[in-house]
């Protein structure tokens, strides 16, 4: 054996163990087990120097806390540790490929951090005097142009806090825009199958009656019901381009035609607007309102579900009735238009206090100034050329739903290649755990068995799309062999294994409860 | 292009699998007449200098909190963060995670956030919290309408001490819902009027502590009053911190709790993105809007978190969902759990402690100068001060002379006639110097 300068082996002395072995303590090596924060006896402690108060609270009598208030504190490196324990049994695109269709996990530059966090963003009031804040005003200025310059959309209404919120945005403009027009009568919205929850989630939010508009056998909204659906009762539809069966619909020129000769306003969901942003623009295609997911096309981080943010750009009809506040700029500078003012007579209301999410308009305008309007062009490119691959690669094993003609941005596969073998499409999703990779969007949209929906976004290099289609085939190859095992007992190599989401719904448990004394907390058992 | 790993050989590899000509047969189905040939009428790509500089230009133009006497409030505070909570929330597993939809590989952020759930019952004195909201307006907002769900009652009541722009959202929300809005006039201590709004149709009673004039009220006999007629009561916090030293919503009888969380772990980012928290009775658990984090067992029988009782949300429920919301504010739940680790009940309780001295020295001072009242009968770290004149006015004076002097009632209620009521609120943050700088100047400018 040879030794270094100190005397150790310079190769393992054995191999790697092998399965079946155990720790003494159950510890996993670099995978640490971590109790939750209630669990530990920390309840006086704290992990914050702050001075003694210059006074009590004597003027508040009868105001104050009776019951002392029992959350845990805990000193700074137990903090650190707990946390960086906590955080080492995510997925992260950081770490690999994260393929979730709909979702768009692109990389995360860090300079967008960076930026985000120059105090003259992060520590600025958002109701400083005006005078103290041009810079930030100036910004969101500079942003809407873009948006509406990308969309070739005259207006933006940049406040809506995610992507639901900037189509509860654009249904509450087109609510106004009806109203205003003594249009009344029109309380139905109109949504493909396919649409994501959200749609008519959202269109039910705000008192509308929903009604589901077919789909033609290549994936697209069926032109001929759309016609025979839309009505004088018809606010609107809401349809997203590319749709979620990753498809561009062909006939959308004809279907905002036919939406605004009933009257009615065409809105477009635009979680996949990363697919053409550069290439085309919604407002040519007739679009009355769409938001743009910041999270989604311009990369601002998700962050474990949020912030995102949901500008919502509107065409000439609909803008009048944007909420407040927005950005103009005038003699003095930059200023904010509030709902009181005359020039916001039409406008619907206000959507969140202050003026939306500020922090992500930071990190977006850096994205798409590094980008250009070259770079983003060329993103849309990459992200359809990777997704076209991936089902290139994918589809003589698993089955595509739609296999004629291109994809946009994500490649949707069926489970119909996956019967007989007693796996499902959740099992495969799980498998693919094991072999280090996020799984894909699982049975969405509804319009397709088995739903399997991989978006890979620009950011993957070639081998990185390989070492994924390599991992899906030799799962397929096994799946069809028979070693259903292998699936349905998975993940075997994540932190836990399957979790009993069943008996979370019907026994919730949604905070931790203190024990009595001396008494081990019972363990949630499956029945 | 520095965030894109293809080069020309990849794509034409990768063309060359797929059987298309070029990248332009992929995006075949775009109708001709749409389709750009062009990149649009925008800047060609930049680099890290480019893009610094111009942001960096943007930023010096813009006075943040911290480069001067600084008593700004109104709904968005500032406090010292630790510097551990920015670091963590930058970890890549936190930071470039989705929604945690596949929980085996996503058990850092479904602990963090059962953690963050509990930690928002125990300050509201709930007995069940949800995962967050996008901000404390709109959660607001999603409280009335859950009340309107729970009650199946149609109108709403709102204090004339509820944030001007949060009742603004929650009008806008609910009364395209159909929803009656009954707003109270404006008032620095007058939540007790609503008590002669509500009625047999009344679904929900909004009142705010400390109110956005700074005014800490008991609200138990609106909780006995609204419950009486069968009403929910909707208790809003705008400042979290005050949690940690008054009564909680819980113990004066709310049935929903709604709080800004800003306060804690997230900072001033000129208004967003913030935290939304949303807690409630476990008996309407159901009813609730947004995402559940709750405790199951994997298939070894180890504990584990779910995301669950997802039958109330959109993509299972679609036009039936309690809520639109997919996306909500997770890595601000983050920073504000971790800051509320750190800080322990021990060290929230000081830390009220420390702003409401702050603030009573504040108020003292301003007492002191001519011409001022003190209009905030009970703060926290927030009063109310009557003006001559007018007090937008005298903010841009100040500011002028480097002093950000607060918020003029009129910037978030013109209608109010408060014209000459400036909000002022002072933390842990705010040093003697401060306020000595503020009241020397006060004083020149108020003879």
């Amino acid at each position: 054996m040879s030794l270094n300068s100190v005397g150790r082996p310079t190769r393992p002395v054995s191999d790697v163990p092998g399965q079946g072995f155990a720790s003494l303590t159950g510890g996993r090596g670099l995978l640490q087990d971590e109790a939750l924060i209630f669990d530990r006896n920390s309840w006086d402690g704290t992990g914050v120097d702050l001075p003694a108060p210059e006074s009590g609270a004597d003027d508040l009598a009868g105001l104050v806390r009776v019951e002392p208030l029992r959350l845990p504190g805990l000193s700074e490196p137990e903090t650190v540790r707990h946390y960086v324990r906590l955080s080492q049994k995510n997925h992260a695109i950081d770490l690999a490929l994260y393929p979730l269709g709909s979702c768009t996990m692109k990389h995360n530059p860090r300079l967008n951090e960076k930026l985000a966090r120059l105090p003259g963003f992060a520590d600025l009031h958002p109701l400083a005097p005006v005078s103290a804040v041009q810079g930030a005003l100036d910004l969101m200025d500079r942003l809407a142009h873009w948006l509406k310059t990308l969309t070739g959309m005259p207006a933006v209404a940049l406040s809506p806090k995610a992507g639901a919120h900037g189509e509860l945005c654009g249904l509450l403009a087109i609510r106004a825009a009806h109203a205003a027009a003594g249009q009344t009568r029109r309380r139905l919205v109109l949504t493909p199958t396919s649409a994501h929850g959200t749609n008519p989630a959202t269109a039910a939010f705000v008192g509308y009656e929903v009604v589901e508009i077919g789909q033609t056998a290549d994936g697209r909204v069926d032109l001929a019901d759309l016609a025979a659906k839309l009505s004088d009762e018809v606010a609107a539809i809401m349809v997203t381009n590319p749709n979620t069966c990753g498809l561009f619909e062909r006939d959308i020129l004809e279907i905002s035609r036919l939406t605004h000769a009933a009257g009615a306003y065409f809105y477009c969901d635009g979680a996949n607007f990363n697919a053409i942003v550069g290439r085309v623009r919604p407002g040519d295609l007739g679009v009355d309102a769409m938001h743009i997911n910041l999270h989604k096309t311009f990369s601002t981080p998700h962050g474990g579900g949020g912030p995102g943010s949901g500008p919502v750009v509107l065409s000439e009809a609909l803008a009048p009735f944007a909420p407040t506040p927005w950005v103009v700029h005038g003699a003095e500078g930059f200023r904010l238009v509030e709902e009181t003012e005359a020039e916001a007579s039409q406008a619907f209301g206000r959507m969140t206090a202050f003026h939306g999410q500020m922090g992500m308009y930071v990190r977006a305008y850096a994205y798409m100034l590094s980008h250009g309007a070259d770079g983003l062009r060329q993103a849309a490119e990459d992200a359809v050329l990777n997704a076209n691959y991936i089902k290139a690669r994918l589809s003589g094993v698993m089955s595509a739903a739609f296999p004629d003609g291109p994809c946009m941005h994500e490649a949707l596969f069926d489970d119909h290649w996956l019967e007989g073998t007693g796996i499902t499409t959740l099992d495969f999703a799980k498998a693919m755990i094991d072999e280090g990779f996020h799984p894909m969007t699982m049975y969405f949209p509804l319009v397709v068995h088995g739903a399997m929906l991989i978006e890979p976004t620009e950011s993957e290099s070639l081998a990185e799309l390989d070492r994924f289609c390599d991992a899906l085939l030799a799962l397929a190859g096994a799946a069809l062999a028979g070693d259903a095992e292998r699936f349905t007992s998975a993940p075997h190599l994540a932190p836990l294994r399957r979790l009993d989401e069943t008996l979370a719904a019907r026994k919730p448990r949604l905070t931790w409860r203190p024990q009595e004394p001396g008494v081990a907390p019972a363990p949630l058992a499956a029945e | 292009m520095r965030y894109l790993p293809l080069d020309a050989a990849d794509r034409r590899h990768m063309l060359g699998v797929i059987g298309a000509k070029g990248v332009d047969d992929l995006f075949a189905d775009v109708p001709a007449p749409a389709r750009l040939s062009a990149p649009v009428d925008l800047p060609r790509h930049a680099g890290e200098i480019e893009v610094e500089r111009e942001l960096s230009a943007l930023a010096a133009r813009n006075r943040p909190a911290g480069a001067g006497p600084f008593f700004c409030g109104a709904g968005a505070y500032r406090h010292q963060v630790p510097a551990t909570v920015d670091h963590i929330i930058q970890r890549s597993e936190f930071l470039t995670s989705y929604t945690p939809y596949q929980p085996e590989i996503a058990q850092g952020t479904l602990q963090v956030l059962f953690e963050f759930q509990t930690q928002v019952a125990a300050l509201t004195g709930m007995e069940v919290a949800n995962a967050s909201l996008y901000d404390g307006s709109t959660a607001c907002a999603e409280a009335v309408m859950m009340a309107r769900r729970v009650t199946r009652r149609r109108k709403a009541v709102l204090s004339g001490g509820l944030h001007p722009q949060y009742a603004a959202v929650t009008g806008t929300i609910a009364t395209a819902e159909g929803m009656e809005i009954a707003r109270r006039p404006a008032a620095v201590d007058a939540e007790a009027d609503v008590l002669a709004a509500i009625d047999s149709e009344t679904a929900c009673v909004v009142v705010q502590t400390p109110n956005v004039f700074g005014t800490v009220t008991d609200v138990t006999a609106i909780a006995e009053a609204a419950h009486a007629a069968g009403a929910l009561l909707v208790v809003v916090t705008t400042e979290a911190v005050s949690l940690g030293l008054l009564k909680s919503p819980g113990e004066m009888g709310a049935d929903i709790a709604v709080a800004e969380g800003q306060s804690l772990g997230v900072g001033l980012n000129f208004g967003g993105p913030y935290v939304g928290l949303f807690a409630c009775r476990e008996k309407f658990v159901r009813q609730m809007p947004g995402r559940l984090c709750g405790e199951t067992v994997d298939a070894e029988g180890r504990r584990g978190f779910v995301l669950t009782l997802s039958t109330r949300e959109q993509h299972i429920r679609r036009e039936k969902a309690t809520s639109n919301i997919c996306t909500n504010s997770g890595l601000c739940a983050l920073a504000f759990s971790i800051h509320m680790t750190l800080l322990g009940g021990t060290g929230l309780r000081r830390l009220a402690e420390v702003n409401h001295g702050r603030a009573r020295t504040l108020a003292g001072a301003l007492a002191g100068v001519p011409g001022l009242h003190v209009l905030t009968p009970r703060f926290f770290n927030e009063v109310a001060v009557r003006v001559p004149g007018s007090a937008a006015a005298l903010v841009e004076d100040l500011a002028g002379e480097g002093i950000l002097a607060g918020v003029p009632v009129s910037r978030l209620d013109p209608s109010a006639g408060m014209d000459d009521v400036l909000l002022l609120a002072a933390t842990e943050t705010t040093t003697t110097g401060d306020i000595d700088a503020l009241v020397a100047a006060l004083s020149r400018r108020i003879r």
